[in-house]
């Protein structure tokens, strides 16, 4: 493995990594809030259970991705330090906004997670909205200096030099707002589809589980508006693909040659050498439509650019496919679950659409890890699009695997860890007798004052 | 009106200083951790994980603000540390991730036991570790070794030989006893009304100041035939006389009021010594970010960076400074919680996860 190998593995490996935890930081407090907002108003025991409960799995995962991530912010000068020396300005505003996004994220999940019994019911809530708040705006910061690399604005190239630097054209470049649209639907999406497939998987295991069952009330409905809005943001990341990166387009599409009408491929295996993907479905004219809103329209292929400009054509299609394919899958189960909610005016618990629920459960995350393969490997070779390639980039350590290989084996222990004690989490939450037993308690008149089966703490 | 350049390189400092003052008392709180046996071991743990818990991770955000200021403002800079640093740094890295994340699994083991152990050990050995090395980069760069190649703009490294030296060894020992040293003198005002184990921390926080004075004189030494430039700034500087006594000063006052058991004034003291450590290194590598070829206007972003970043701090502040302060205030503001609970009748949970044993909120303990 040659040195800017190991330097993209680690990156690939890192991100990976952490865009899981960082989603569930966006996305959990959302759900954790709502729980308690419900407890709030109905007083009913099981929905603060459920905040609390949840807010347990969240304090591991955010402590995960918050040292992840700050492993990423050094990676980017450790292992780029060219590309850093001339985009660390670029890209100084994004930043520098998430800088202070993160620190009120932190500030607050720290008041969330240990001011239950300090802080006032609505301050509290307030404080999990803080965190939900922050959370999301740091996400699409740190997404903003992204499109920035596959979109580079704000600066004059001259002479090899990026000159007359303007953050704020940086920061709001061309693909700011879809990509980040995109990421942050997904992040809501992929875990509320992750919850409701966990709290699933144990309501069948229990059937009638009260707590279970406001779980996935809550997750549902997350999961269901995101699964339907998303391809609507998918659709306009990809419209803006087509015309500001053409070449990485033509590479999702496995889009060889340049044509009127060219169709939409669903699944097939791109051949480079040949120049044509093999074994795809393809819908006549509907790559045109879609990218550029009518059948006739021309798609550039891959053909119409430099060989040496073209990303890792088969790696990037076959990512696509998979992206889609596990959004257009959750969006059947969520278009489902609206029918069979309406039809019985009820939550939809029948046991094969839990099962299906179960299924669905990794594949927001499935999505989002292929969406960002997309990404990342589709602007290859490219580190700032058009202007800085990868391999220029990179930093003259040598022996870069030693660190792949350290910081792969640690996250794969970390990975081990995080999975065995949510699992214990989770398969810790309150059975039906016990929720039972948390009823009587309100049923019971003054109920406010006792603490969920206090009697023998 | 200083440059601006200037202002952001003091911003940069104030930011360091914040880390150190705040995330290096929370790894002093892991190095006690080490120290944490006896027939009060059970009890010292649990005052300092309760003191770090809820506070450590925005903590820690100074450290990603240094860097993202470092990127923005001064690339250059950046760039030559992040290559030529890359071992300590990717060493430091390792120790960050261990820390946060061993200390999540310790707080939050669900029953397992073991692994709660486990975890415990991991987060007290990388608490030590990792100021450890951050002391080392930091020494490195102060050392003047960091050369860059004027004419390619390449820094002239062989990624060892500039860090792997006695002075950035000197000051790694010195970062890692000022966290140990604020870790415990902090620690002597949250268990005050726990006058066994305030002793506890008191004595550990004079041994502490001990080997700060003691680290301090021996980086001195060698930095005169080590970093003569830092020396030269630290003995000769313009305003290095005023500096060394002003910190001599707060180190006395800390080992005065420990002795006399003013533990309040202790740490306010304990806060202005270690900024002052900080500030006084910084001003003894004034103008210079990387000693001797790269200076703070000659790393500088165009203006119009540092202007923007400058108003992007500025408004950010206005937001981040009373959300600290609450933090500090729900947290720190002494055990009794203060209003809010004396308003707040509603159902206390039982959230002393920290603790371990079977589980936690009653529920399902039976």
């Amino acid at each position: 493995m040659d040195d800017l190998l190991a330097a993209r593995s680690q990156m690939a490996m890192s991100l990976a990594f952490h865009i899981v935890f960082a989603a569930v930081g966006i996305a959990m407090p959302l759900l954790m809030i709502v729980a308690e907002g419900m407890w709030i108003r109905t007083k009913r025991r099981v929905y603060r259970e459920l905040a609390q409960r949840w807010a347990k799995g969240t304090a591991i995962i955010f402590a995960v991705g918050a040292v992840s991530g700050t492993v990423l912010s050094f990676e980017l000068g450790l292992l780029w330090p060219t590309f850093m020396e001339h985009a660390g300005p670029l890209v100084s505003m994004p930043f520098s906004l998430e800088g202070f996004a993160f620190f009120l994220e932190a500030i607050f999940l720290g008041l969330y997670l240990y001011g239950w019994d300090r802080l006032a019911p609505k301050v509290h809530w307030l404080c999990g909205l803080m965190v939900m708040i922050s959370g999301t705006m740091s996400g699409i910061f740190v997404v903003c200096a992204n499109a920035w690399m596959n979109a580079p604005a704000g600066f004059d190239f001259v002479g090899g030099e990026f000159v007359n630097v303007r953050p704020w054209e940086a920061m709001f470049n061309a693909l700011w707002m879809p990509m980040t649209a995109h990421m942050t639907v997904a992040a809501f999406q992929a875990v509320a589809f992750a919850v409701a497939g966990i709290h699933a998987w144990m309501l069948l295991k229990d059937p009638g589980n009260a707590f279970h069952r406001a779980a996935i009330g809550i997750a549902l409905i997350v999961g269901l508006a995101t699964a339907i809005v998303q391809p609507i943001m998918g659709d306009l990341l990809a419209k803006n693909t087509a015309v500001h990166q053409p070449i990485k387009l033509a590479a999702m599409e496995g889009q060889f040659e340049t044509e009127r009408g060219a169709p939409l491929r669903i699944g097939g295996m791109p051949d480079v050498e040949a120049g044509r993907t093999n074994y795809a479905l393809e819908i006549p004219g509907g790559l045109s439509f879609l990218a550029f809103g009518s059948f006739e329209a021309e798609v550039r292929g891959l053909k119409d650019f430099p060989r040496d400009e073209w990303p890792p054509v088969a790696i990037v299609h076959i990512a696509f496919q998979i992206m889609v394919a596990c959004g257009m899958w959750m969006l059947g189960v969520a278009v489902l679950g609206v029918f069979l909610a309406w039809r019985q005016r009820a939550l939809p618990e029948q046991r094969w659409y839990l099962w299906l629920l179960v299924v669905s459960g990794p594949l927001g995350f499935v999505a989002i890890e292929a969406g960002w393969t997309v990404t990342e490997v589709g602007r290859q070779p490219w580190v700032i699009y058009g202007f800085m390639r990868t391999a220029d980039a990179v930093t003259p350590m040598p022996g870069l695997i030693v660190p792949f290989t350290v910081f792969s084996v640690l996250y794969l222990v970390l990975s081990v860890i995080v999975v065995y004690l949510l699992r214990r989490h989770v398969f810790q939450s309150p059975t039906a007798a016990q929720l039972a037993r948390i009823a009587e308690v309100d049923g019971g008149g003054a109920a406010d004052n006792v603490q969920v089966g206090g009697d023998d703490a | 009106m200083p440059e601006l350049s200037t202002i952001v390189a003091m911003v940069l400092v104030v930011a360091m200083a914040a880390y150190v003052l705040s995330g290096g008392a929370d790894f002093g709180g892991g190095i006690w951790r080490l120290f944490a046996w006896g027939p009060r071991g059970e009890r010292q743990r649990d005052a300092l994980n309760d003191a770090i818990a809820p506070i450590w991770e925005a903590n820690h955000v100074w450290l990603i603000l240094v860097i993202v200021l470092l990127f923005s403002c001064f690339p250059r800079a950046f760039s030559v540390l992040m290559t030529a640093l890359h071992i300590p740094l990717a060493a430091m890295l390792v120790g960050i991730v261990l820390r946060g994340s061993a200390f999540a699994f310790e707080s939050y083991p669900a029953g397992a036991t073991r692994l709660q152990k486990r975890s415990g050990r991991v987060f007290a050995v990388s608490s030590a570790v990792t100021p450890f090395l951050l002391g080392i980069s930091v020494g490195a760069i102060a050392s003047g070794n960091l050369r860059v190649d004027a004419a390619t703009g390449m820094v002239q490294t062989n990624f060892v030989s500039e860090w792997l030296a006695p002075f950035p060894f000197a000051i790694g020992a010195l970062l890692l006893a000022v966290c140990a040293f604020l870790s415990a003198v902090y620690m002597t005002v949250e268990v005050r009304a726990d006058v066994e184990l305030a002793n506890d921390f008191r004595r550990r926080g004079l041994w502490a100041a001990v080997a700060v004075g003691v680290f301090a004189l021996v980086s001195l030494l060698l930095a005169r035939r080590d970093a003569p430039f830092l020396y030269e700034g630290l003995v000769h500087g313009r305003a290095a006389i005023f500096f060394q006594i002003l910190t001599g000063l707060a180190a006395v006052i800390v080992l005065g009021a420990l002795w006399q058991r003013r533990y309040r004034i202790a740490r306010l003291a304990a806060l202005v010594q270690g900024g002052l450590i900080i500030v006084g290194w910084a001003l003894a590598q004034f103008p210079y970010l990387i000693y001797p070829d790269i200076t703070i206007a000659g790393a500088a972003a165009d203006e119009v960076v540092l202007r923007l970043v400058l108003i992007a701090l500025a408004a950010g502040s206005v937001l981040l400074l009373p959300a600290f302060y609450y933090l500090y205030r729900v947290f720190k503001a002494g055990k009794s919680g203060g209003v809010e609970v004396a308003q707040n009748p509603a159902p206390v949970a039982d959230e002393s996860e920290a603790s371990g044993g079977a589980d936690e909120s009653g529920v399902d303990s039976r």
